[in-house]
């Protein structure tokens, strides 16, 4: 699949990826760095973690991380083409699943999968922290700036959204290199 | 991000049968306009926005509905948010409405997206922009690790041995041995649903 042309690899690894990430958008997050990156080399480290603060602060579905990355691949088609593999089988899964259990609640068995991937996907998503942090806190002042979001957004309600942009007026003031 | 993968099993023994009346089943353009509006708001997740506009403003589902249908959309892979959208709007209207209510929640954002894509091109290399964006990651990676602390909190609380050993095993695997993730889900999840199953059935016994 890598020989053929990039629209047709966008699309069958998004598609393939999806319908593994389970816990959501923020856990399939170290698949696509491993492809994006070091499989494919479609993205430097930089432009990965550019491209996930991109996604952060702008509005809609994390997921849409993914439009970046097709854009970056090939283009507007490549946007289109990765971000309908991503969303699409697995919308289209959701929705006949929902139709064969009209009662969802009655087994037992949804909620002790549901229980059985939480710890799956906290730990999936401690690995993205990692593997972003790895590419974006390479001072001493970035680190800083890492563990105080963290530590506020962890016991305050504050709106991410304030937290992102301090962080970039930080950044833009060039206090974080 | 934390609100479109919140355990919803949780609220729902906190908000009992409320009978809420259901108001007129919607028009497609209604659902791809109400879809495009919350996923407009939702910076850093979707859900609350969601929940807020079908259950409190539209009254298309009772809480409890709103819940089951989260709670299925959250134990299948992919993008929570958006499987919901596509299950939402095929219980009002059928498979029309399912693909109404997933535009709306893509299109609006999708074509953002794709103007910063064509912005980031041409101009990632400005330093302003670049020390900015520097910052935001910085940041964005922060809250990251906010949301896996207070996702964890509960695990630590009960002392959920089991979990946090694999909760670790799985972090470990992606995050230090950069391991494929199709191999490292094809053992942890049965694993994963063999200790659930056993813990529950010991509780229970």
């Amino acid at each position: 699949m890598n020989n053929q042309n990039p629209i047709w690899a966008l699309i069958s690894t998004f598609g393939l990826m999806s319908l593994f990430a389970v816990g959501g958008a923020a856990a399939a997050v170290p698949e696509m760095h491993r492809i994006a990156v070091d499989v494919h080399h479609w993205m430097s480290e930089k432009q990965f973690a550019d491209a996930y603060a991109i996604a952060q602060l702008s509005p809609g579905p994390n997921v849409l991380i993914v439009t970046l990355i097709g854009y970056t691949v090939a283009g507007i088609p490549g946007a289109l083409a990765a971000t309908l593999a991503m969303c699409l089988p697995t919308a289209l899964l959701a929705y006949y699943v929902s139709r064969l259990l009209s009662r969802p609640s009655r087994s037992r068995w949804p909620s002790l999968i549901q229980a059985a991937l939480v710890p799956l996907s906290i730990g999936l998503m401690a690995a993205s922290a990692l593997i972003l942090a790895q590419s974006t806190d390479r001072s001493i002042a970035a680190l800083l700036l890492t563990a105080t979001v963290a530590v506020i957004a962890a016991v305050s309600r504050v709106n991410p959204l304030w937290l992102l942009l301090a962080g970039g007026l930080l950044g833009f003031a060039g206090i974080v290199q | 991000m934390s609100k479109d993968s919140a355990p919803a099993a949780q609220e729902t023994d906190q908000e009992p049968d409320l009978p809420v009346a259901h108001s007129e089943t919607p028009s497609l353009g209604a659902l791809f306009l109400a879809f495009a509006r919350m996923s407009l708001a939702g910076f850093g997740g979707v859900l609350v926005f969601a929940r807020q506009a079908i259950v409190d403003q539209h009254r298309w589902m009772t809480a409890d509905e709103f819940n089951e249908t989260f709670a299925l959309c959250h134990f299948l892979p992919g993008p929570n948010i958006v499987n919901l959208s596509m299950v939402f709007g095929a219980r009002l209207r059928g498979i029309a409405g399912g693909v109404a209510a997933f535009t709306g929640l893509l299109l609006p954002p999708t074509l953002i997206m794709m103007v910063l894509a064509i912005i980031y091109a041409r101009f990632g290399d400005v330093d302003v922009l670049r020390r900015s964006l520097a910052g935001i990651s910085c940041a964005a990676v922060g809250l990251l690790i906010a949301v896996v602390f207070r996702m964890m909190t509960p695990l630590l609380k009960r002392v959920d041995v089991a979990a946090l050993i694999l909760m670790l095993g799985v972090f470990a695997a992606i995050g230090v041995l950069r391991l494929p993730l199709q191999e490292v889900l094809l053992v942890a999840i049965p694993v994963s649903i063999g200790v659930t199953f056993l813990v529950r059935r010991k509780v229970a016994a």
